[in-house]
């Protein structure tokens, strides 16, 4: 029997999946995680489930990872010293970014500019040109650079990049330097900008490389630790780690690019969503993933999530690809405020974190958050999480009433404003992911999921009109699913700069064709044998003369005779869908890229029993709600006890083990086979 | 002369009440519209200019033409003013005249889009749009001529016309106009750029009155301009005086060797009303640094420099305008009498914010910044690249931030929203240029406890024959420190010929050859410092002496002494630090260094350059 385990790790649990793959299935289970070394609760976690399964961990053949180490680095800048070597003339390239403000008019009055990556005085400057065409101008002066290695030395760099100007044309001195650099610092990592990111753009080349580097140490203890405790307990199967874009790569390629595992963790519950909304038979979808100080969304078209070239996390933006999830500064844990001066609601970006937390925690906290309006409109009842939290009422009433007051209205309409403008953020960052990219969400479903997106899901519903709202089972351990279910991916880019008019089609497939040669043979390294090999192929085209392209997916079968044409068409017709116009102009090949996946799991969902279509059997009681301006009965259900065909009608709340569904008044929800919760407005 | 807006349905919209969350997640949305015109634009417009660099500004205004989401203040009421025919639903509105509009735009380059929105046939508001264009004719490349004399040797003038006229483009319109332009591909996708982010802001506000229900949306935008003014009545009355308090600064020459031009603004506070008047400052100048200044943008500018430190996520509107009261003498440099010239103005502007702030900072000394990197300066290079193909590159610069009360200003940074740099790669591989250096000036910050930003150094190195123009200031006077903190240093350019030899060019000029294998050295100015510089941390003035961001000479400035190992001499900082103490004489808010006379004298030895003639007017 094979076996696929799936561990999320989150801030407070690390949640596990194990599939067994032929049946279908599942077991899961929960860990506290351990931040200071979150390998540990891994270990633990696979033990507990293993045991719960009976099985040990040599029965393994997946072991498959989302991790937010990488994305922590980040957030809490614990980075690794990093040197950069770059051509004469470039030594501020980090300092000086693009030069931007972020903020409107004046915005640079209060404006604190985070430091650079990689320090400036662990920066040197080597002499070397090449043009942007890759013709050397000015020949690498190794002696120069051998001199300038001791200044990194002396600086105790943990890890060099190497960031050459146009080295996206021609990798050669790149190529040297490193070699260099390895013989006079043996034991240092170096990542090479032609290696992370051959494409034009020299400062974002640089900060994704040194990002890579940056976060390398770190990566690589926990990549490594995790491998050696799981191989020492007699794991051979395949270990392998979710990247951004939603692929998995194994765990020695996660080493050498850590940069592709920032959005890991995020990546997870997307993928899971695809999963099982996939089962369930919705393919369009809005996903909302909401924590406990953010929301992720982002949309899934015919089954695909949409993929971008930018992963931004934090204050660092750098260019790989990734699921094209935005992230809003709201969630459970969002602080309410009142500025004196404009009178206005405000919720978020601030938060309480998991300390001191929201006030209803009673550890502290005292600040009005998200989920203390959840819990003074009764959307939360205290009641129902037994032994394993007693939310404070009063404390969550008593912070809540701090707005009501600055806002001169009544507990319950500050409680419900604040959900209101929490809602409108996600709904912000959901228009983003939607409409800017010329969809109408009305034509999605949308899924909640995460621990507070089935409380607000039902009512982001209604603003984008995504029906059904899909609470899934487990939501709060759908990354696992993820995790799980995924596949293996690996890619290449390359930059060109050909107009479609004059390009030679035969010429472009023979790049087409050493590309995909190359990112096979990669995936063929990490144990995906070329016959369970997909490829696709994708370009970057725009009018000659803008700056932003659009990604235009096409087939290589017959490119060298009529790619061109169609691929021309095909953009014509998606700049009029994204921006309402077409033009004239000549169009322009940006770049190339492939991507290589390996074959689907073969993972069946599971289905649950069928039940008579009253949910009478799992009904708890009623709890008192605050809802369109008045006190309702909701009735209270257990999701374990829902049966398939059940059917509730609003106001009603649902709850299990790590989550609470509301469902509003006006709306029914009904169980699906697999277990799903499917929101609708009644009819 | 005032337009007619036409309106099938003429049913007046119903004042009703709002709660206060439906307003704010109204608010919400006009912020995110407005983001999504940028978007919009950004992803479609051809010219660096615009889309690298994203010098272009978006307005959603209300049924009344005020601004409700947007960055510089509503110019609607201008166009209204200017403009004197109908107004219907499916028109497009195009000018660049800023004589016609009454500054709404401030020289012909900007191409400003305007359509009034419709819902259910009944007006209920505006979305626009100006942006830069790279070249609208005239007698230099990139239109925007130093020595220009009058306005109709600057491009093309657009008075306000209808692009579109009940949804059907002019086609014979913009064809002549575009005709006009050396670069007519980027001019038409750029306009058809700002077009589509107009419709896309007109699509957000019928969606909102679709969702709230129209006469809620209406009274909502009511009520955001309400709310503004509210705030921003109470700011005035704990931040503004009723003494008068007045501050001169210069934009340091015309382009033509005179200078230096005052701007001088007093403001003072006459009940909940401010006063700015800019009495005092010089008359219009004969060339084209001459600044057409709207005064309802002034205000917004104003209001935004209050409003920043305290409350910076308020989407900021025009409710406010009748608190503040602008008054720019008639012919003075800020409102030229037709046809001046008026396409360099960006000098003017950018001086107005180191004005607005200095005055603000006398009152409240907490908030206040060194003077900075308050203008756009600009290089043009065109010419003929080896294909025979005309090519033509317009790129802003860039340099220090001011030292700040948060903190240092950022080396080699955009005061502008939204701008940034054109990638140098970029540059390369589509003009005939190399980037051989690219970084910031050591020193070029004002030392200060908060350190000015330093100003950036680009070696342009031609690979082909060709003509530049360079547009840049401060070069004569400084940017002054605040608190204690030094002046920045100003900026130069100097032209290494092929052969070795040094030109040094004037801040603003025209018409200069280049030939293949000179290199021009473009150093911008950097912001000045704030705060006493012997009281900044010695550590970090080594460390910045390591980054190379500071020499090891430089650190004497804050008293700061190094060793070899350029690590502090804590000895010999010490008594070099007692000793400059000593030496401060006096405690003024300001810094500017030497008085102009002085800065005459030493001009040609300082810069190379002779130092500018005063301007005389009768």
């Amino acid at each position: 029997m094979e076996y696929r385990l799936g561990v999320d790790v989150g801030g407070t649990f690390t949640d596990l999946l194990l599939i067994e793959e032929d049946t279908g299935r599942t077991y899961r289970s929960k860990v506290p995680s351990t931040p200071a070394d979150p390998s540990q609760a891994v270990l633990m976690g696979t033990q507990k489930i293993c045991d719960m399964a009976g099985i040990s961990a040599s029965d393994l053949s997946f072991f498959m990872h989302g991790t937010t180490v990488a994305t922590n680095a980040v957030l809490e800048r614990k980075y690794a010293r990093v040197g950069l070597v770059v051509t004469d003339g470039y030594r501020q390239i980090l300092q000086v970014a693009r030069s931007l403000v972020p903020g409107g008019l004046a915005s640079w009055i209060i404006w604190q500019k985070p430091e650079t990556l990689a320090p400036l005085e662990c920066t040197i400057e080597i002499p070397e040109r090449l043009d942007a065409q890759g013709h050397i101008i000015r020949e690498l002066d190794e002696d120069n650079l051998r001199r300038q290695l001791e200044t990194l030395k002396k600086e105790k760099v943990e890890a060099v990049t190497v960031c050459l100007i146009n080295s996206f044309a021609n990798n050669a001195h790149e190529q040297r330097v490193g070699k260099i650099i390895r013989e006079e610092m043996p034991d240092i990592p170096v990542s090479l900008s032609s290696d992370i990111l051959p494409e034009k753009q020299e400062y974002e080349r640089a900060l994704t490389t040194v990002a890579n580097s940056a976060v390398r140490p770190t990566v690589a203890r926990y990549v490594q630790n995790l491998r050696n405790e799981l191989r020492a307990q007699n794991m051979t199967g395949q270990i392998n780690l979710l990247r951004s874009d939603g692929g998995l790569m194994s765990s020695e390629k996660s080493e050498e690019l850590p940069v592709a595992l920032l959005m890991s963790g995020p990546a997870g519950g997307v993928s899971g969503a695809l999963w099982i909304a996939g089962h369930a038979g919705y393919n369009n979808l809005l996903t909302l993933d909401m924590g406990g100080t953010s929301t992720d969304v982002s949309l899934i078209e015919n089954g695909t999530a949409r993929v971008t070239r930018d992963t931004v996390v934090g204050d660092l933006t750098v260019r790989t690809s990734s699921l094209d999830i935005k992230t809003v500064g709201a969630g459970g844990g969002s602080i309410a405020h009142v500025p004196e001066l404009t009178g206005a609601l405000r919720v978020g970006p601030e938060s309480a974190g998991a300390v001191p937390g929201p006030a209803c925690y009673g550890s502290g906290g005292d600040k009005p958050t998200v989920t203390d309006a959840n819990v003074v409109l009764g959307y939360l009842p205290a009641s129902l999480l037994g032994g394993e939290m007693k939310l404070d009422v009063a404390a969550a009433r008593k912070a809540v009433q701090t707005i009501a007051d600055a806002l001169d209205i009544s507990l319950m309409a500050a409680a419900a404003g604040i959900i209101d403008i929490v809602n409108e953020n996600m709904f912000g960052a959901l228009r983003i992911v939607s409409v800017q990219q010329g969809y109408d969400p009305r034509d999605f479903a949308l899924i909640g999921f995460g621990g507070g997106g089935p409380l607000q899901a039902n009512a982001i519903g209604k603003l984008t009109q995504s029906w059904p709202v899909i609470i899934p089972p487990g939501p709060g351990v759908l990354c696992a699913y993820g995790d799980a279910t995924t596949r293996m991916r690996a890619e290449a880019a390359q930059s060109l700069s050909s107009r479609l008019d004059n390009a030679d089609g035969q010429q472009i497939e023979e790049i087409l064709e050493t590309m995909a040669g190359d990112v096979s043979r990669q995936l063929v390294e990490q144990g995906v044998p070329v016959l369970e090999q997909e490829v696709q192929f994708e370009a970057g085209v725009r009018y000659q003369g803008q700056g932003f392209e659009v990604v235009m997916p096409f087939t290589r079968e017959g490119f060298a005779k009529t790619g061109l044409d169609q691929l021309a068409e095909a953009f014509h017709a998606e700049h009029e869908k994204l921006f309402t116009f077409r033009l004239e102009a000549p169009i322009e090949l940006v770049n190339l890229r492939v991507t290589v996946l390996g074959k689907r799991a073969n993972v069946k969902a599971i289905k649950i029993v069928r039940g008579n279509g009253d949910p009478r059997e799992a009904q708890m009681g009623v709890t008192p709600v605050w809802m369109d301006g008045e006190e309702k009965q909701a009735k209270l259900y257990d999701r374990e006890k829902l049966r398939a065909g059940d059917k509730i009608t609003g106001p009603a709340i649902i709850t299990e083990m790590d989550s609470t569904t509301l469902i509003l008044s006006g709306h029914v929800a009904d169980v699906d086979r697999f277990g799903n919760i499917l929101i609708n407005p009644c009819a | 002369m005032a337009a007619t807006i036409i309106q099938e349905n003429t049913t007046a919209f119903n004042t009703v009440d709002v709660d206060p969350i439906t307003l704010d997640i109204i608010e919400n949305a006009l912020k995110n519209a407005r983001f999504e015109m940028d978007a919009t634009l950004f992803r479609t417009a051809m010219s660096p200019g615009i889309r690298e660099q994203g010098d272009a500004f978006p307005l959603i205004a209300d049924k009344g033409g005020l601004m409700l989401a947007g960055q510089f203040g509503s110019f609607i009421q201008g166009f209204l003013n200017g403009y004197d025919g109908t107004i219907e639903e499916g028109d497009i509105f195009w000018l660049s005249d800023p004589y016609t509009c009454e500054g709404a735009v401030s020289h012909a380059n900007d191409w400003l889009v305007l359509l009034a929105i419709f819902k259910e046939r009944r007006h209920v508001g505006w979305s626009a749009m100006f942006g830069h264009m790279t070249d609208v004719g005239g007698m230099v490349p990139g239109s925007l001529p130093t020595n220009a004399i009058t306005i109709f040797q600057e491009g093309i003038r657009i008075p306000p016309v209808k692009l579109y006229r009940k949804g059907v483009r002019q086609e014979d319109l913009l064809k002549v106009v575009l005709h006009q332009c050396r670069m007519p591909e980027w001019a038409g996708a750029d306009l058809n750029a700002i077009v589509a982010a107009c419709r896309m802001a007109e699509r957000r506000v019928v969606e909102m009155c679709d969702r709230f229900g129209s006469d809620t949306y209406i009274s909502a935008t009511l009520k955001l301009l309400d709310r503004n003014r509210r705030a921003m009545a109470q700011l005035i009355a704990t931040s503004v005086g009723e003494e008068k308090v007045s501050f001169e600064d210069y934009v340091c020459d015309d382009g033509r060797g005179f200078g230096p031009y005052k701007i001088k603004c007093t403001m003072w506070r006459e009940g909940d009303k401010v006063i700015l008047d800019w009495e005092g400052t010089d008359p219009q100048s004969e060339s084209s640094i001459n600044f057409y200044l709207n005064e309802n943008m002034l205000k917004m500018f104003f209001g935004i420099y209050m409003i920043m430190v305290f409350d910076p996520q308020i989407l900021f509107n025009d409710g406010f305008y009748d608190l503040v009261e602008v008054r720019i003498p008639e012919g003075s440099l800020l409102k030229p009498r037709f046809p001046a010239a008026l396409s360099c103005r960006t000098h003017a502007l950018g001086r107005i914010f180191d004005v607005l702030g200095a005055l603000l900072g006398q009152r409240q000394p907490e908030f206040l910044n060194a003077a900075g990197f308050s203008s756009s300066p600009h290089l043009m290079y065109s010419g003929y690249d080896s294909q025979g193909e005309w090519f033509q590159l317009f790129q802003i610069g860039f340099g220090g931030i001011p030292g700040r009360p948060f903190g240092d200003g950022p080396d080699g940074h955009s005061l502008w929203p939204g701008f940034t740099n054109v990638p140098n790669e970029f540059l390369e591989a589509y003009f005939p240029l190399r980037i051989e250096r690219y970084e910031t000036i050591a020193d070029s910050g004002g030392a200060g406890l908060n350190r000015g930003g330093n100003g950036i150094s680009i070696h342009y190195h031609f690979l082909q024959d060709g003509t530049i123009s360079i547009h840049d200031d401060r070069w004569f006077t400084y940017p002054w420190g605040v608190h204690g903190g030094n002046p920045g240093m100003r900026s130069t350019k100097t032209l290494v010929r092929k052969d070795g030899e040094r030109e040094v060019l004037p801040s603003k000029c025209d018409d200069i050859s280049v030939r293949i294998g000179d290199v021009l050295i473009y150093n911008t100015w950097g912001g000045g410092g704030w705060g006493n510089p012997l009281d900044r941390d010695a550590e970090l003035v080594a460390r910045e002496v390591r980054q190379g961001l500071v020499s090891p000479q430089g650190a004497r400035n804050y008293g700061v002494v190094l060793d070899v190992e350029n690590d502090v001499d804590e000895a010999a900082t010490r008594d070099l630090r007692a000793v400059m103490q000593e030496n401060i004489k006096t405690s003024q808010i300001f810094n500017s260094g030497p008085s102009l006379e002085e800065l005459r004298e030493r001009c040609l030895a300082e810069t190379g350059l002779p130092a500018p003639i005063q301007p005389v007017w009768n």
